[in-house]
């Protein structure tokens, strides 16, 4: 089975898609045939990562490529390729795992909706897309499959199309990510022209193998930063990371999707990928591309996890949480850690979606309300939300020993404390951790505890079939630190491909208790704050937000997401903006009149020709008709039939000959 | 009065013209046949005379002509009538008059 499936590995994508299509050919009633389908290519799916995962357990470094040609132009022939080994293998895996437990979620929380099976169509193409993009072995390929997700993110984040919030932040998501993928594209011709091929392995003259490698010289790390602007757009990092927030319009399960699993992972998941293109030419493992990388991923895990604790809306906090902990990730590749960045890409996959899909129950249980300054006291209302909402919110937040988010969080902490070139990302993402329990805090206190306020009210817990995904996820997310922790880092060498070994003694580490001190720390100033959050406190009236009491310049500055937006309104927006009035003026006033001056000549010139020829031309051909007319019917009256009179004419003419031949003798 | 060539060229134009003035006037294809006949007998009858009022020594090469010439003639005769029983047959009429499918 698994031998066949690494033959077939492109099976794994094109289920989903299958699926997706024959959705889209259903009725629009058909909600249930609709689900099950979807359901079903997911699970299909997920049985088939799992038994193309199984092979990467016994042999560590497995690599099983695939290549096959698609076309040849001239000489050259494209190649395009699949790809198995372990950084593929555990994608698929927490894709499929993952997707399975949302799409489930979809069915009772897009219960209502009268596109429902247009949904299941969209959920099946982006996932498909996705495991497609993880298992290429060629960067066009990778690429494809890229720009497919960025296409099927743009149908799901506008999916609400009647509300005009929600098709401008898919045309948003799609325009801005379009950004980042010009960068790509653009590396991805350069890669193409100084190597030659795009494959990635291909038995040792793949681009990412020594031999391609070492054509590219010193251009690598311009290659390398173009294709890292097409991670910057899809992984929402700074400056590309206003997107993300926006992308909230779309239904929940779609945030959890596009926001947890899949398609902001397609960044990281991309450098990781290519990651010896980063790489290659290290002192000491540092490049210049990998400080580049290091410094987005600083600033933008510092600066959203900043946004994040003024943000009113359930969703955005956790999608600026999602910006912050990606460029957590970005950094753990820059500074070298790999297979850290991954280990944590793939635990935030379980607990964000965790998160996104408890908060869809929230909303879903205060009857579509998002402001969490409107909820409070959910706790006994809705208790499995509540129960697995918190175990997602300390992973999220890293509280250390029994749930994922700590370890990996612990393990880029300390990989990015050992990177030699400075220590102040080390600095600025212990911050981090401190601001991020903060704001997970904030939000818990707003949302599950203190009074009942206006939209929890008649609030309800959700049905079984929304509660299930979220029970799977929260022990997905607690059971997956066995494979995490420091004693037995078993992901860790699987993804390096070093055995797994195990080692008690690597347990006790300072770092473990300086995030134990920085999380208990942020969790206590967080209640200290909004302990009396939602109420009334001293002056304070209810409905403020108590850091807007205490410092509403800072809170303000904040909640507008630091300016950042209206600055792109005013600088690139406004460029566009009027370059846009200037063509349209241009076409209107100068161009047309120009294009009509021609059109004038033309008609002009036509004119003319159409009398030459009205006058001139048809005229004499009618005579000639005429007069062949005339002359054909003299000579038909000579053509009377009668073989006499043939004959006589033929004796005149003897006769004449025979007298003109007797005058000329 | 001995026969000189004059008399027999004399003698077959005049063969000829009413073989010609048949083959103009008459309606009837068979008598146009006729005419066609009157003027190769004509022709005969010039290709004998001119050898009989050549050298002697000459081999008698217009008596052959015009035995071949008769022999062809009736080859021809045969035709021709084969041809005027089918147009009969096909247009119940003889009359050259009316058979003016020709008609340009």
């Amino acid at each position: 089975m698994s031998r066949w499936i690494i033959d077939h590995l492109w099976l794994i994508p094109a289920v989903p898609l299958a699926a997706s299509l024959v959705i889209l050919s259903l009725p629009n009633a058909r909600h249930k045939s609709a689900a099950t389908l979807a359901v079903a290519g997911q699970i299909a799916a997920l049985v088939m990562s799992f038994f193309a995962f199984l092979p990467t357990l016994q042999l560590s470094g497995f690599r099983a490529v695939q290549n096959f040609t698609w076309f040849t132009f001239g000489d050259h022939a494209l190649r395009l390729g699949w790809l198995l080994d372990p950084l593929a293998a555990v994608m698929l895996m927490m894709i499929t795992l993952v997707g399975l437990c949302i799409f489930i979620f979809s069915t009772g929380y897009m219960a209502g909706d009268k596109n429902f099976v247009r949904f299941f169509a969209y959920l099946s193409f982006f996932s498909g897309a996705m495991l497609g993009l993880v298992i290429s072995n060629s960067l066009l390929l990778l690429f494809i499959c890229w720009e497919l997700v960025g296409l099927a993110s743009y149908l799901l984040i506008g999916f609400w199309i009647e509300r005009p919030s929600a098709a401008a932040a898919a045309k948003k998501a799609f325009v801005t990510t379009r950004i980042g993928d010009m960068g790509f594209f653009l590396g991805l011709l350069w890669l193409y022209g100084r190597s030659g091929t795009l494959l990635f392995y291909d038995s040792g003259n793949g681009c990412l193998e020594s031999a391609g490698l070492a054509m590219l010289g010193a251009s690598v790390t311009f290659i390398a930063l173009l294709i890292f602007c097409g991670a910057v757009g899809k992984s929402g990092q700074f400056p590309l990371h206003v997107w993300l927030p926006d992308a909230m319009e779309g239904p929940t399960p779609v945030s959890a999707l596009i926001h947890a699993a899949t398609m902001v992972a397609a960044g990281v998941f991309l450098v990781a990928r290519v990651y010896p293109l980063f790489s290659l030419g290290a002192i000491n493992g540092v490049t210049s591309s990998l400080t580049v990388v290091v410094w987005i991923g600083v600033t933008t895990a510092l600066m959203a996890a900043l946004i994040a604790i003024a943000q009113p809306d359930i969703k955005r906090i956790l999608a600026y949480s999602t910006v912050s902990q990606l460029g957590l990730m970005m950094v753990s590749l820059g500074v070298g850690g790999v297979a850290a960045g991954m280990m944590h890409l793939l635990a935030h996959g379980f607990f964000k979606a965790l998160l996104f899909l408890g908060a869809g129950s929230v909303i879903h249980g205060c009857h579509g309300e998002q402001d969490i300054r409107k909820m409070g006291g959910l706790r006994w209302l809705m208790p499995v939300t509540f129960s697995t909402y918190a175990i997602g919110m300390m992973a999220l937040s890293g509280v250390p020993l029994f749930f994922s988010g700590g370890w990996t969080k612990e393990e880029i902490l300390h990989v990015t404390a050992h990177w030699p070139a400075s220590r102040l990302p080390y600095y600025i993402l212990l911050a981090g951790v401190v601001l991020t329990a903060l704001y997970m805090t904030r939000q818990i206190i707003y949302v599950f505890f203190g009074d009942r306020r206006a939209a929890s009210q008649r609030a309800h817990e959700s049905p079984p079939v929304m509660t299930m995904p979220l029970i799977a996820l929260a022990i997905c997310a607690i059971l997956f630190s066995v494979v995490l922790t420091p004693a037995w880092p078993w992901l860790h060498d699987y993804l390096t491909g070093s055995p797994a070994h195990v080692e008690f003694a690597r347990l006790i580490q300072p770092t473990l208790f300086l995030s134990l001190v920085l999380v208990g720390a942020g969790v206590a100033l967080g209640i200290w704050m909004y302990r009396k959050a939602g109420m009334q406190d001293r002056q304070r009236p209810a409905d403020t937000d108590p850091l807007e009491f205490a410092q509403p310049q800072l809170f303000r500055f904040l909640e507008n997401k630091m300016w950042i937006d209206k600055l792109y309104a005013r600088t690139i927006i406004a460029f566009s903006w009027t370059s846009a009035r200037l063509s349209d003026w241009m076409d209107r006033h100068f161009w047309d009149r120009l294009v009509r001056g021609f059109g004038a000549v033309g008609q002009l010139f036509g004119m003319f020709t159409a009398s030459v020829d009205e006058r001139g031309i048809n005229a004499g051909v009618d005579e000639t008709t005429v007069g062949t007319r005339g002359l054909g019917r003299l000579m038909s009256a000579a053509h009377s039939g009668q073989i006499q009179t043939y004959l006589g004419v033929i004796a005149i003419g003897v006769l004449a000959l025979l007298l003109f031949y007797a005058w000329l003798a | 009065m001995t026969p000189t060539l004059q008399i027999f060229l004399i003698v077959s134009t005049a063969l000829f013209s009413v073989g010609l003035l048949a083959v103009l006037s008459r309606r009837h294809a068979i008598f146009i046949l006729i005419g066609i006949e009157i003027m190769l007998a004509a022709a005969n009858l010039n290709f004998i005379a001119f050898w009989r009022f050549s050298p002697p020594s000459q081999p008698p090469t217009g008596v052959m002509i015009a035995i071949f010439s008769i022999a062809i003639a009736a080859a021809e005769a045969a035709v021709g009538l084969a041809l005027v029983i089918t147009v009969y047959r096909h247009y119940r009429t003889t009359n050259v008059d009316h058979l003016d499918q020709l008609k340009g």
